[in-house]
């Protein structure tokens, strides 16, 4: 492995964003923020089988508004994770690989996971 | 494309030209991808279900959701959604830790940890289960 050297593609500095690399890269970065969401899914679980006061703690500091941010921001990596998991798996099953329908089903991604977002905070706050 | 199964037991998803030429992986090249597609179709139902019900009992204190936790009907799909969750996870942190991690000795251990953690997590999850069950 002697070609540290070499140049890496996408060159990041130099590179235009467009919608399709945004939401590639938004994939992983949603999939790390959610693996900490899992954490805090085991973490919920333990505190409310232990006969300690954790999980009042635990709830309590979830519905701060420190708490309560870090949930939407959870919810809106899960649906974004969720909706864009499901457009890979139609490229997977070799469907809608033409541009225009990359870009269509892109900005059908976006609008879908901010809908299913706002959505269940409305509900869940109703 | 045919889905076969090879003299090892195991599917082999070469096309017959990569197969007659010896190319490709003899056991198990498509497997992280064939698991990472198979735990993502089964998290799209686990993970709605799991949002709504939390949503629901989340804020009902703690006896309700320990009870809520210990009837069949949370238990199972809880269970089945801990054990593809962190499946899936520690396969998708494992590319990305392979992808961005260059120092070859900083890679082996950063995909132990992710992969032993998730392992852990998974675990602890289905034990806090466990215990909600034994607990009502």
């Amino acid at each position: 492995m002697n070609n540290s050297a070499r140049p890496r593609s996408p060159h990041v500095q130099v590179y235009r964003p467009q919608l399709t690399s945004v939401l590639s890269f938004g994939h992983r970065l949603s999939g790390l923020f959610l693996s900490l969401g899992a954490v805090l899914l085991v973490g919920w679980l333990l505190a409310a089988v232990s006969a300690t006061p954790a999980f009042d703690y635990l709830n309590a500091w979830l519905g701060s508004f420190l708490g309560l941010a870090l949930l939407f921001v959870w919810t809106l990596a899960l649906f974004f994770h969720l909706c864009n998991g499901i457009r890979h798996l139609f490229w997977d099953a070799v469907v809608g690989f033409e541009l225009k329908t990359v870009y269509l089903s892109g900005w059908i991604v976006v609008f879908t996971s901010a809908g299913l977002t706002l959505l269940t905070w409305g509900v869940a706050l109703w | 494309m045919v889905n076969r199964v090879n003299n090892q037991g195991s599917h082999d998803n070469r096309v017959a030209l990569s197969r007659a030429r010896g190319l490709g992986s003899a056991r198990t090249g498509v497997g992280h991808w064939r698991w990472q597609r198979v735990t993502a179709v089964a998290l799209v139902p686990l993970v709605v279900w799991s949002l709504a019900s939390l949503i629901a009992v989340a804020g009902g204190g703690r006896d309700a959701v320990v009870e809520w936790l210990s009837s069949p009907g949370a238990a199972i799909p809880m269970i089945l959604l801990l054990i593809a969750l962190f499946w899936h996870m520690a396969l998708g942190l494992t590319v990305v830790a392979e992808d961005y991690l260059h120092h070859i000795g900083v890679k082996i251990a950063t995909v132990a940890v992710i992969q032993f953690g998730c392992l852990a997590l998974g675990v602890a999850g289905v034990a806090a289960m466990v215990l909600a069950m034994a607990a009502a």
